[in-house]
């Protein structure tokens, strides 16, 4: 059954389309990759899931639910959030502060309980603090969890902006290229977070990555996009073995 | 110079209706990352609205002053509403273009004096220094608390990265309202306390350097801390009387010696941290008894 589903969804940005009519089914529990050259529109899709970007036309559905209307923030609070291409972390906050405020659903508590340090004050902020020291347990972030974000080194940066969307305990997770400028060594281990958390907390996870090793061995089924269009849609043997795609990756004539 | 008791308090009282204003602006530019040039708009709002609802309905000072930060906090939901959704510098614009439309408008209102001002019937409270301490010390207590929870962090959070706030589902509009709200109030509670203390008020009084000498005193202490401001507001206020004997020279000094810290302290005097006086003294106690033992 799938989780996410997005119908003939297209993106211009006045005469330039950067998403053309694409048709994306993503499976509950599955881990999902988008791949294609630099511009072919993968972040865009991402945008468009979070509405960042409203879409020009198509219709975008999570469990069933039309998406595509909802604000930013009601969409994390149906169940799906991302991280940044670009780290976007909270800079001046130290890791620990950043999970935290990313932990705040897990609270219910409002200004007045706040103010007078009601008993649901303390219930609630006490859950949170047990869900951070949980997430920076599976993440190994101990030894940082007093640094502030943009004194990480960057590998790290990298996997708090994971350990905060998680924080958040979301069905679906979007990665946008989370192994960008690591090394061979942090991208193995960051394969085996994305596995172990996916399996802990029961995510799906729709992930952009360029490393194709990693999306070989992490993903269940790969969507190829070129210039804003779907390319091929199957598993990694299938798209391995593609000719469109061995084609806009390698040149006609490549293989 | 005469050092009376009476002068002494009354720079206390000024630096404490000061202060009541700052911790609110606090909130709004060193918690959540909106500047504003408009908050002697709220605060001459605060205390019109103190003064006409004691002079003319009678009402009992605390009553005066809740209406006050009432009032202040209604008008800047209409204000936020209008101008929340822009960004950065045109904001700060909007709050600039608020504060001086709210001192015209009292300036051509002849029905609550105009430009002339208006006079509180001398029968009513006259704001003490207990009154600043304990309407600042609640004021305080109110915005440790509101910071030190969830609330207080999403607020730090879209000050940081506006676009991650949203993704990780909080409704940044909500909390820049609420934010633009509670600063509000405060600063119409300060302008409550301002009418109550001179008795006269009148729209020359909250100019757009009101608005600026608020907004420094927040950065002099330090973006993103409450103790930072508490000091700011009472230096700043303090500092003008204390070179009083330059005479006229004493704002040029003033100036120079604000330029001074933030060439220094470039953060301000706090630089973001608060002073945690508990934690300072629990430590020199654990030392002591660690000393004995």
């Amino acid at each position: 059954m799938s989780q996410l589903e997005l119908k003939n969804v297209t993106k211009k940005f006045g005469g330039l389309t950067a998403v053309g009519n694409v048709d994306l089914s993503v499976r509950k529990g599955s881990i999902h990759g988008l791949i294609g050259p630099n511009g072919a529109g993968k972040t865009t899709i991402f945008n468009l899931i979070t509405h960042i970007y409203e879409p020009t036309e198509g219709e975008i559905f999570f469990e069933g639910k039309p998406i595509h209307q909802l604000p930013t923030h009601l969409i994390s609070r149906a169940g799906i959030t991302r991280t940044f291409q670009n780290i976007r972390l909270f800079k001046d906050l130290t890791t620990y502060e950043n999970i935290l405020t990313a932990c705040h659903f897990n609270a219910q508590y409002n200004y007045l309980d706040a103010i007078a340090r009601t008993k649901r004050y303390r219930v609630g902020e006490e859950v949170l603090r047990n869900n951070c020291e949980l997430l920076i347990d599976i993440l190994k972030l101990n030894d940082q969890r007093d640094i502030l974000a943009k004194n990480l080194p960057y590998g790290y940066q990298r996997r708090l902006e994971i350990a905060r969307a998680v924080a958040l305990l979301p069905k679906m997770l979007l990665l946008d290229e989370p192994a960008a400028g690591m090394n061979p060594d942090e991208t193995i281990q960051l394969l085996e977070i994305i596995k172990q958390i996916q399996n802990q907390f029961d995510l799906t996870v729709l992930i952009i990555e360029h490393h194709m090793d990693l999306i070989m061995n992490l993903c269940d089924r790969i969507m190829v996009l070129n210039f804003g269009r779907v390319l091929a849609e199957g598993t990694p043997q299938e798209i391995q073995n593609h000719p469109h795609v061995v084609e806009a990756y390698l040149g006609e004539g490549g293989h | 110079m005469n050092l009376s008791w009476y002068y002494i308090s009354g720079i206390l009282i000024f630096a404490g209706i000061n202060l009541m204003a700052v911790q609110g602006l606090s909130l709004l530019t060193g918690f959540t990352g909106l500047f504003s040039f408009g908050h002697a708009g709220f605060m001459s709002i605060g205390a019109y609205t103190a003064a006409i609802v004691t002079s003319w309905l009678g009402a009992p000072f605390y009553v005066s002053l809740l209406s006050a930060g009432l009032f202040a906090g209604l008008i800047s939901l209409i204000i936020g509403r209008l101008t929340l959704k822009l960004k950065g510098d045109y904001f700060v614009i909007a709050t600039l273009g608020f504060g001086e439309s709210v001192r015209l408008l009292f300036a051509f209102l002849e029905s609550i004096g105009g430009a002339r001002g208006f006079t509180i019937a001398t029968s009513a409270h006259h704001t003490s220094l207990f009154d600043v301490v304990l309407v600042n010390a609640i004021g305080l207590i109110v915005m440790v608390n509101l910071i030190h929870s969830k609330h207080g962090r999403n607020l730090k959070a879209i000050r940081e990265e506006e676009l991650a706030s949203r993704v990780i589902g909080i409704d940044v509009f909500k909390y820049k309202m609420s934010s633009f709200f509670i600063s509000a109030f405060y600063a119409g509670v300060a302008g409550g306390l301002f009418a109550h203390y001179l008795l006269f008020i009148q729209p020359a009084m909250f100019q757009l350097i009101k608005s600026t000498e608020l907004t420094i005193m927040v950065i002099f202490g330090g973006l993103g801390s409450i103790t930072g401001s508490v000091i700011g507001a009472i230096l700043l206020t303090a500092l003008p009387e204390m070179l009083r004997f330059l005479n006229v020279w004493r704002f040029v000094i003033y100036g120079i010696l604000v330029i001074l810290i933030m060439i220094l302290r470039p953060k301000g005097l706090m630089g973001g941290q608060e002073l945690r006086l508990i934690s300072w003294t629990r430590r020199l106690i654990s030392k002591r008894k660690g000393g004995q033992a």
